[in-house]
């Protein structure tokens, strides 16, 4: 069994999601195993990128933080490899295609492997483009995980179908951001993947309180936050640790409520 | 194997997010559909020729023909279509099309602000609702524009993200596109952005070398030997290149905004010193630094000001049908203030980017061979720039 695969095993899944370098490495570092250690089943790591067009502005700024304290994607192949000593959870990067693309294929994907890397998330790589990278990332046993729009309609059956990891399901249209108020018809597109493939899914886009988590979790195998994460290190700067793990401990105990 | 949807050798293709692929889908569809439907093509052809002015001149610029020496010089001149410039062609077309699908609002993102004011124009005589988005920057380099687009009814979206420039534009009109689909078109203003915009952009902005071939065949009974346009997306230039691409004697050339030259960082020519990337939906040429930042580009020219190419240019680059030529701004004022002063037309500072290398290449080609150079737009709107430029102060 995968790693990802088991981390979906011992109940629903709080996926946080944090940008590398935002406002450095060595906060990104404590902030991801305070959220390990307060039970984050699977980490994303988000590989900044000067034009991120799936983000909102709160994740949009991050990126930007990041991108002007230095942190480069070198930099944070060596975070990974700090993370490893410790850290057991899968980890999986979030970017966008030109950063794999110009860092070259295969060097990326090879370091994925060589420190660690489970899985990743490209937005702007829907299922027309996979094969850009899939060559590659299969070669070294890095799942390419695909995400499921609210408009996906008639493609769910065959996103689904050749799915690696998990399914990423985003919950509304637009881009990240927190959301009062989730309208999308979840529960069909959920029961559509899962007639399609036994791969865990978890929604993310919009979610930040410990009732929406425990709604989206009901529904799913498990949640995905980001920007609700990134307003807390914004506000905390390095001593976001304790903040973020008492949020993730809250969100991890609001996902399992029955 | 990548996919082999909308490519131009390995450049072009849909690297967008899932939630716009149907929205992409049901585009190609559409256009599929209206380019061989006779009525849509009639419409088109009535707004193009009794609203834009179409067919635009070719005209013979026969002073600057002599003073320069060498090539006859012809100007295609877009400069004269409705709105100014040549980007009222892809307009009409996209809004056009965008009604026929039922959609009732149009989205779009401006640099110099001269599709922006196209997109506000199609939509206040369509009837559409209209929503353009313009770097903050670019909203005070283009103060009139702004004006222009309210007074046509439309609502201009300051972008403050990023270097605030045409980029970070087309980033937040495609944000915006996500979030609402269901009745709005986003009316991509270049030969840019994923499949099919480039093919379908292309196939609007065609009419100006379709034009080219029949009027300089009336003219002179033969192709040109160059055609020269400028390239910052590259709409015009792919207007003025495509019904020539066949005939491998006529030479093709782009010009790119060099900025303050291409050995600073203040440039914006992508083939010159950009490489293979993906970005805005498309794997072309861009403007990057080696870990695959987009760099933030520079140009006098607010409509040349982007760190892409639209990837068919890439691929006539990689073949070499095409070549592009950077062309500073200094060159491009000089350019501007030349056409002016030679034949009385005030061309806009892109296009000038294009006569500027004009004045390059004439004088050294026999006097029997013939240059067409697109002036893609009129350069009102850019003369209180170029007056900073030379250290004038005038007020709009």
């Amino acid at each position: 069994m995968s790693r990802i695969r088991e981390a979906f095993e011992k109940g629903k899944a709080f996926i946080p999601f944090i940008t590398c370098g935002d406002p450095d490495l060595e906060t990104t570092a404590a902030v991801v195993r305070a959220a390990v250690k307060n039970g984050a089943a699977l980490v994303e790591l988000g590989i900044p990128f000067s034009d991120p067009t799936a983000e909102g502005p709160v994740i949009q700024g991050a990126n930007l933080r990041a991108l002007k304290g230095g942190v480069t994607t070198d930099q944070i192949f060596d975070l990974v490899r700090d993370l490893r000593q410790d850290v057991e959870v899968p980890l999986v990067f979030m970017t966008y295609a030109n950063v794999v693309f110009s860092y070259g294929a295969e060097r990326f994907f090879s370091l994925c492997r060589e420190t660690g890397i489970d899985g990743i998330i490209l937005p702007d790589l829907p299922f027309e483009e996979k094969e850009e990278f899939l060559p590659v990332s299969r070669k070294y046993g890095v799942d390419l995980i695909s995400l499921i729009a609210p408009t996906s309609e008639n493609r769910i059956a065959m996103i689904a179908g050749e799915a690696e990891g998990f399914l990423y399901i985003v919950s509304s249209l637009g881009v990240t951001g927190t959301r009062s108020e989730i309208k999308t018809d979840l529960k069909s597109i959920v029961d559509v993947v899962r007639q399609n493939t036994d791969l865990p899914c978890a929604i993310g886009f919009g979610i930040s309180t410990p009732e929406q988590a425990q709604n989206m979790a009901a529904i799913s195998d498990g949640v995905i936050v980001g920007s609700a994460i990134i307003k807390i290190l914004a506000a905390h700067g390095k001593d976001s640790a304790e903040p973020v793990g008492e949020y993730v401990k809250a969100m991890v105990e609001a996902a399992n409520q029955k | 194997m990548t996919n082999e949807k909308g490519r131009f050798g390995i450049h072009g293709g849909q690297y967008i997010p899932e939630t716009l692929m149907n929205a992409v889908i049901e585009l190609e569809e559409a256009y599929d559909h209206y380019k061989k439907d006779p009525e849509f093509n009639r419409e088109l052809t009535e707004l193009f020729n009794e609203y834009a002015g179409r067919p635009s001149r070719l005209y013979y610029a026969e002073k600057m023909t002599k003073d320069l020496g060498g090539a006859k010089i012809y100007l295609k001149r877009e400069d004269l279509n409705h709105t100014g410039a040549h980007k009222i062609n892809n307009v009409l077309g996209q809004a056009l099309l965008a009604k026929k699908m039922g959609k009732t609002r149009l989205i779009a993102e401006t640099g110099a602000g001269q599709h922006g004011v196209a997109t506000a124009t199609a939509a206040a005589l369509l009837g559409m609702e209209c929503v353009v988005f313009m770097g903050e920057e670019d909203t005070i380099r283009q103060a009139l524009n702004v004006y222009r687009m309210r007074l046509l009814g439309a609502e201009v979206v300051p972008v403050k993200t990023g270097t605030a420039t045409l980029k970070d534009a087309v980033s937040e009109a495609m944000r915006e596109w996500t979030s609402r689909i269901a009745d709005t078109h986003y009316c991509l203003g270049s030969v840019m952005g994923p499949h099919p915009f480039p093919t379908i952009v292309r196939d609007f902005q065609a009419v100006i070398s379709k034009e080219i071939k029949e009027q300089l065949m009336e003219k002179e009974g033969k192709l040109p030997d160059a055609v020269i346009a400028c390239v910052g997306g590259g709409s015009n230039a792919i207007g003025s290149f495509y019904h020539f691409i066949e005939d491998k004697e006529v030479e093709l050339i782009g010009c790119e905004a060099a900025g303050r030259g291409i050995d600073t960082f203040e440039t914006a020519a992508t083939v010159n010193t950009g490489r293979v990337g993906i970005f805005h939906g498309m794997k072309s040429y861009f403007c990057q630094d080696q870990y695959g930042q987009i760099a933030p580009v520079y140009s006098i020219s607010a409509g040349l000001d982007y760190p892409g190419i639209g990837p068919e240019h890439a691929h006539l680059h990689d073949i070499g049908r095409a070549k592009y030529v950077p062309v500073t701004d200094d060159e491009a004022v000089e350019a501007f203030e030349y056409l002016a002063k030679t034949e009385g037309i005030i061309p806009a500072i892109e296009s000038a980017h294009a006569v500027a290398y004009a004045r390059k290449l004439a004088p050294a080609m026999d006097k029997d061979k013939i240059i067409v150079i697109t002036i893609s737009g009129r350069g009102d709107k850019d003369c209180a720039a170029i007056a900073r430029y030379r250290g004038e102060d005038i007020h709009e």
